[in-house]
């Protein structure tokens, strides 16, 4: 793997009433791109926000390190802080309808950032804003820099909002659920977008997505979040073809692309039962209320995680050396 | 399209609405005074306490009062027509000199009192919603509710009695010391200390309004998605709040400043009087006391189009700060 861009070690991030991101534990490389999975309310937007200490008040990290180029952005003060954000961290939103300020044009929009951080002139922040929209494929940009938001297509505004996160060229792309909102034909077209600018620039990307079906064909490394907690981590490959967790497989079972692979015949899951609310405040393995395979010492710990080479787990259920001897005595 | 044709459309599209509107105002401004009990002829003869007959038709006659009503509203039109408002008996003047006269005092004073009401209150507005929930904001919370529910020309009264009567910084009446001959710099400072009594007791309700609203739009724009895109580009909270927060928030306060024209013109005939301030309000104020219909009507018309200016004004600030808005 390439030198470690991000470390992110047990990262904890509580609410009043409840932990929205626990003991989370990750790492970004130079150049890569780390897919974050998990379904709705398990804590990858919080997760992204953390990276960026923007958690919404009264939310806050409690806990964890978070180690970007050689800095410890947790003690980081407030305004180094602002300059990491935008200038080396960008991020991206799900929701391009609402993300950008209606009124004010996208021109400026995205050249807010450059004339922040570089200290340019209004003319060539406009300049390079006009050069980002042509990097990001919109047509025509010498008319379109004085759109409003508003005059745009939602596929057009997330270009906008990819402009405005590179201009200023950030060693890390936060992108969580870039193609949610979108039609399907323009998804293919904005994450095939990101993973070029990934490549020219040489950004780590984090891709955050609930849908396991981009991840195989854009990402380096996929880590599946259940409940606020990492349950298994590893390549595409891993975790596409052989599944360890549970819930990654009733996840894998439930993707409509992959629903028909044989491998998923022994789980029983088709739609995971139960919802992720249900979790919350419980002890033990967080899966446990969904889980058609619990027995009762699931119950007693969050399991800890085990991994075998770079695939990782956190189930009781299911021990990787013992998997490991199966395969290799099948085989 | 760019801020100025859009600017333009709207500038257009008013003006044409503002026509047939007018037309309606005049008629109904018209009949609706003749309606009231007496006329200018027994106010005077009132007033000078003897009244005969003959002195009193005399009277009509001078005042054009002595035909039928239809009568007068087509002489009225026909005035209007030629740009003449007609005459002041009572003032001894053309109606529009007389209006002439007193419009910039009013002008000043509404301006003022406008300028006041949108700069204190945004400002206030913005500091509470910054603050939410911590002390500025419960404190001025609980001084902008008082303002808003205690009457204005009170507040000016008592404002009066502080800072006239007992501690004799301020000027208590009129917009200027009669008599004095000030010129440069005093002069000036006597204009400014005449108006800030009245043009602050004007304001105040609006004051506390605006404050309010503003704090409401603030907090709402606070929680938008374009904000969290604002501070993840780096930008420090003020400039968040300067630049991507109080434009958001600022529509809905225009629109209401706009709305609120006729009111304050209202509001200004309380202030004029209490303070004696010529302008066109204590006019209006006198002349219906008088039953001197011509100065009324005068200064209702031209009551009418300021509001509609005001709404023109309105539209083109709204045009220029919100590009969502499509002009048809
Ligand atoms: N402002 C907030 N106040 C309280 N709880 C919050 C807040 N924002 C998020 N949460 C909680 O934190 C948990 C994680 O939310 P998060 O937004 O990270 O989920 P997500 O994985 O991004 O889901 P989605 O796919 O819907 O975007 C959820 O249980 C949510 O209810
Ligand atoms: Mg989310």
């Amino acid at each position: 793997m390439a030198t470690t861009l991000l470390e992110v070690e047990n990262l904890t991030v509580r609410f009043p009433r409840l932990a929205a991101v626990q003991d989370l534990s990750f790492s970004v490389g130079v150049g890569e791109t780390l897919a974050i999975v998990g379904e709705s309310g398990s804590g990858k937007s919080i997760t992204a926000l953390a990276l960026m200490r923007l958690v919404p008040p009264p939310g806050r990290i409690t806990g964890g390190s978070i180690r970007f180029d050689g800095r410890e952005l947790t003690a980081l003060p407030d305004a180094a802080m602002r300059k990491v954000r935008g200038a080396e961290i960008a991020m991206i939103f799900q929701e391009p309808m609402t993300s950008l300020n209606p009124v004010l044009t996208i021109g400026r929009q995205i050249g807010e950032t450059v004339r922040l951080h570089e200290g340019v002139s209004r003319r060539i922040a406009r300049a390079r804003a006009i050069e980002l929209l042509d990097l990001v494929r919109i047509p025509e940009p010498h008319r379109r820099v004085d759109d409003y938001p508003h005059q745009l297509s939602g596929g057009m505004r997330q270009r906008v909002m990819i402009a405005m996160a590179v201009i200023c060229r950030p060693k890390l792309l936060i992108a969580d659920e870039p193609t949610t909102a979108l039609d399907v034909t323009i998804q293919a077209q904005v994450l095939a977008l990101l993973d070029n600018l990934r490549r020219e620039l040489s950004m780590g990307l984090l891709l955050i997505t609930h849908d396991l079906g981009i991840v195989g064909q854009w990402a380096d490394r996929v880590v599946v979040m259940y409940a606020s907690r990492k349950v298994e981590e590893g390549s595409p490959d891993a975790i596409l073809d052989a599944p360890w967790h549970p819930y990654t497989q009733g996840l894998m079972a439930a993707s409509p692309r992959h629903a028909g692979d044989l491998h998923y015949r022994r789980t029983p899951l088709v739609e995971i039962p139960g919802s992720i609310t249900s979790a919350f405040g419980e002890t033990g393995c967080p899966f446990v209320p969904r889980c058609a395979l619990a027995e009762a010492r699931c119950r007693e710990v969050v399991p800890p995680p085990l991994s075998l080479g770079d695939h990782l787990v956190a189930c009781v259920r299911h021990d990787p050396f013992k998997e490991a001897a199966d395969v290799a005595l099948a085989g | 399209m760019s801020n100025g044709t859009r600017v333009l459309k709207a500038l257009r599209r008013s003006t044409l609405q503002a026509i047939p509107t007018l037309g309606v105002i005049l008629v109904l401004n018209f009949f609706l005074l003749r309606l009231a009990p007496g006329d200018a002829a027994e106010v005077m003869a009132g007033e000078q306490g003897v009244a005969t007959e003959e002195s009193m038709a005399a009277m009509r006659k001078l005042f054009g009062l002595d035909i039928p009503v239809l009568d007068q509203f087509v002489a009225y039109i026909n005035n209007l027509l030629h740009f003449s408002l007609g005459y002041s008996p009572r003032y001894g003047m053309q109606v529009e000199d007389l209006i002439a006269q007193r419009l910039p005092g009013s002008i000043l004073l509404m301006g003022v009192a406008l300028v006041f009401a949108l700069g204190i209150g945004i400002f206030i507005g913005t500091v509470m919603a910054r603050y939410v929930g911590r002390l500025p904001d419960r404190i001025l919370s609980v001084v902008s509710l008082v303002f808003y529910s205690v009457p204005g020309f009170w507040i000016g009264l008592m404002m009066v009695v502080l800072f006239s009567v007992t501690l004799g910084w301020l000027p208590s009446g009129s917009d200027q010391t009669i008599g004095a001959d000030y010129s440069g710099l005093e002069w000036l400072w006597d204009r400014v200390s005449h108006l800030i009594l009245p043009a602050l007791s004007l304001s105040l309700v609006f004051i506390a309004i605006y404050a309010r609203l503003t704090r409401a739009s603030m907090l709402e724009s606070q929680g938008q998605d374009y904000v969290r895109t604002a501070a993840a580009k780096g930008l420090s909270p003020r400039a968040i709040t300067f630049r991507h927060v109080l434009r958001n928030a600022l529509l809905p306060v225009t629109t209401m400043a706009g709305l609120h024209f006729g009111t304050l013109l209202g509001g200004a005939v309380v202030v004029e009087t209490v303070f004696s301030w010529p302008g066109l309000g204590r006019l209006a104020f006198e002349s219906i006391m008088r039953r001197d219909f011509n100065v009324l009507l005068g200064i209702l018309l031209l009551s009418s189009i300021l509001v509609m200016i005001a709404n023109v004004i309105t539209d083109l600030v709204q045009a220029w700060l919100d590009p969502r808005i499509e002009v048809r």
